[in-house]
């Protein structure tokens, strides 16, 4: 009998080590990339419940907006295994595709019934696909965002305020309607007093170092009939990016960049804008959608001091640039199945939903088609708005040797005043063709 | 007590290494001295060149892992040399390089003929002066921005409390005109306490009998400012240029702090240049060629600059 219980005694002693064993092997250690915002501290919270349902462990490496993309395609390009899981940037997904960075994601998406036709159609094309419109997924769409205008409501709806202004412009003071109405409003509030305090015009973005200016500026062009090339000849240029309308619209981001804006606003991205306008300098500010949750929640100028408009129409259009991530699992990554699992976690409505609650900006359609959706927030019909007219920047693989000519042209322009509109995109245009040329692809 | 213990080393050295070593040359021993370090050279500068030299010839991307590597000549440095762009930064990094050494030469001497003045208070003055030195170039170019800042910048503030100028009708970083002034004025309120030191040590190396000798003679101040004071401590100046020309030559965290090289590409010296190419548009096989050019100039530059400087101490 003592043999018969010492033999048990061992064999539960070994199923016991087996199942642990077991446990702590499928028990994986998870880092998860991203820029460091807000809703990286809101993905944290939602995390906690992927924590407890699947006892894996989540970290996070969170870097600063400028310097995000130094540190993150660093880390693809020279194969590191500091993140599994990688919130990158729309741009980055034909280069990381391309050279292998980011695992293909059509296979698991088939096998979990994850279906692209259930997230909205620009931000699949944005942050998911590549080459663009063909269903080659490499990417799950994270975060939904957009430029668009945040306004001081309560300086607006001053009755003194919206007298001058009507007997101004003949209009009321209120949400603009073409881009021409937003130069009139900027110009009014432009060295105005507000409860003893100068003010200005509105925040534009105007950074050097990143791609602050040209997140911006794309909002003016592409209102004004500016394109990245020829709808019918791809990498065909001339006369698409540096058309006489595309160099109008070049002229009135100087022209609202000139009268508008504060003093030394020479280098100003996401956070300085919200700076300046929480500081209660500007009426206005250009900035993604992604800041409207910290605006609303703010003391000094949230609840109803503050509103939401999307980028207002141009002569030749209406459309904002595209902002947001898609979630995609690093190809080096030694945990791959337990990232997959975060993915196929992250992807369910019920998530999806609660992102949304938790400020995060969720591109599940069941999400922000719900009838609810739109009277949620008061920036939610907004956000919805503006996700229907989005562009995005060339998410080619060599983006960045597109972005660094347009950031130098156009601030060379706009902030320096060297030369003409017409003759910054012309340079433009050569910049890209050189580019397009060392690709192979002219 | 050092031969005991030197004593003690040999006896516990066994028998065949102590005949080994006792068999070798002073030549031998000097090379297993600094073997190690040479090897540690090779590894990290001489290798990293040579295989940077090679780079340069070939169109590699170090973010195209799937790409052929093409052998591409002379083409980049023949593009480098041709682009209008990279001259334009190499401008900015000239007019960089002149003011900030001409205006810390004349500041630093001046600073370090003041302190080298015998005055109650010379110490405290002398670590107060030399703070800004030691703190961290991102740091100072994080806090200069708020100090040009034309809303609350302390620097706006007193230039218009002393011109009467409004202070925010002008922006430093944003201004084509004063950009480039902007960083040469915060690297020389960093670094002239460094040229300072160096004269400093320079005027302090002069012996006192030259200069009575020279009372001796009538020799004016002035003469003796012009005739001992300068000669002797040009050799220390010029030290103080080769150190700052060097350092200033390859800048990149004060003006990326500062202006992050605009307005548009203003005071896009060349190093920031160079990263960008190398860094965010990955040209590898491009930004090797650049980094060749960068180097050359600067190692021609220095070797020109001192072989003057040894015949300035020579004289």
């Amino acid at each position: 009998m003592r043999g018969h219980l010492a033999t048990l005694a061992a064999a539960g002693t070994c199923l016991a080590g087996i199942g642990l064993s077991t446990a702590s092997a499928s028990a994986a250690d998870l880092t998860l990339c991203w820029a460091a915002w807000d809703p990286a501290n809101a993905l944290v919270e939602l995390s906690k419940d992927f924590e407890k349902e699947s006892g894996h462990k989540m970290s996070f490496e969170f870097v600063p907006w400028p310097n995000f993309a130094d540190r993150m395609l660093n880390e693809l390009n020279s194969g590191g295994k500091l993140c599994d899981l990688l919130i990158g940037d729309s741009q980055w997904i034909g280069g990381a595709a391309e050279n292998g960075q980011y695992l293909k994601l059509n296979e698991f998406f088939d096998a979990n019934g994850i279906k692209m036709d259930d997230f909205i159609p620009a931000t699949v094309v944005g942050y998911a696909q590549w080459p663009k419109n063909t269903p080659n997924y490499w990417a799950l769409p994270a975060f939904g965002d957009v430029v668009g205008w945040t306004y001081r409501k309560d300086w607006f709806s001053r009755p003194e305020l919206q007298e001058e202004f009507k007997t101004k412009y003949g209009r009321d003071l209120g949400v603009p309607a073409n881009l021409d109405e937003l130069k009139d409003i900027a110009e009014f509030f432009q060295g105005r007093e507000i409860d003893g305090k100068t003010v200005y015009g509105a925040a534009l973005y105007t950074e050097r170092g990143s791609e602050g200016i040209t997140m911006g500026v794309t909002n003016i062009l592409y209102n004004y009939g500016f394109k990245y090339e020829n709808p019918d000849k791809p990498y065909d240029l001339a006369g698409f990016v540096n058309s006489p309308d595309a160099a109008k619209g070049l002229e009135f981001y100087k022209a609202l960049y000139d009268c508008c804006t504060p003093p030394g606003a020479s280098d100003w991205y996401m956070s300085e804008n919200i700076d300046a306008y929480k500081s209660g300098q500007v009426a206005m500010q250009m900035n993604f959608a992604f800041i409207w949750p910290g605006v609303h929640a703010d003391p000094t100028v949230g609840g109803d001091k503050s509103g939401y408009f999307p980028n207002p129409p141009g002569p030749n259009g209406h459309f904002a640039q595209l902002g947001g991530q898609g979630i995609s699992v690093v190809a080096n990554t030694d945990e791959k199945d337990a990232a997959l699992a975060y993915i196929q976690w992250f992807a369910q409505p019920d998530v999806q939903k609660k992102w949304w609650s938790v400020g995060g900006y969720s591109a599940l359609r069941s999400v922000v088609e719900d009838p609810s959706f739109a009277t949620s927030q008061p920036y939610a019909q907004t956000f919805l708005d503006s996700m229907a007219i989005v562009k995005d920047f060339w998410a080619e693989p060599a983006y960045a040797s597109l972005l660094q000519p347009m950031q130098r042209r156009v601030h060379d322009y706009v902030v320096a005043g060297n030369g003409t509109a017409q003759e910054a995109l012309d340079g433009l245009v050569e910049d890209w063709t050189e580019v397009f040329e060392d690709e192979g692809k002219l | 007590m050092s031969k005991v213990a030197m004593d003690r080393l040999a006896e516990a050295t066994p028998q065949r290494l102590a005949r080994g070593v006792r068999g070798l040359s002073d030549r031998a021993l000097a090379w297993i001295f600094v073997g190690p370090t040479i090897v540690l050279l090779l590894a990290i500068n001489i290798f990293p060149l040579i295989w940077t030299i090679g780079l340069s010839f070939t169109n590699f991307r170090v973010n195209r892992p799937n790409e052929d590597i093409r052998f591409v000549g002379t083409q980049n440095y023949t593009r480098i040399l041709t682009d209008t762009d990279i001259w334009l930064s190499m401008q900015a990094t000239a007019h960089f390089l002149f003011w900030t050494l001409f205006l810390q030469i004349v500041i630093g001497f001046w600073l370090a003929w003041l302190i080298n003045r015998k005055f109650r208070g010379n110490d405290l003055w002398t670590t107060i002066i030399v703070l800004p030195m030691m703190l961290s170039p991102a740091v100072v170019g994080n806090f200069w921005t708020f100090l040009y800042q034309p809303q609350i910048g302390l620097f706006n503030y007193a230039v218009g409390f002393l011109t009467g100028q409004d202070p925010s009708s002008f922006s430093m970083i944003a201004d084509v005109s004063l950009a480039p002034w902007s960083i040469v004025i915060v690297d020389t309120w960093m670094w002239t306490p460094f040229v300072m030191l160096i004269c400093l040590a320079g005027l302090r190396s002069i012996p006192d009998s030259i200069y009575e000798a020279a009372e001796c003679d009538r020799a004016s101040p002035f003469r003796q400012f012009w005739t001992i004071t300068v000669p002797m401590v040009l050799p220390f100046l010029m030290l103080a240029v080769l150190f700052r020309g060097i350092e200033n030559f390859k800048m990149f965290d004060l003006v990326v702090q500062l202006t992050g090289g605009g307005p548009g590409s203003l005071t896009e010296v060349t190093s920031i240049n160079l990263k960008r190419e190398a860094f965010e548009k990955w040209r590898t096989g491009y930004s090797s060629a650049y980094a060749i050019i960068l180097f050359v100039t600067v190692y021609g530059l220095a070797a020109i600059y001192v072989k003057a400087l040894n015949r300035v101490k020579q004289r």
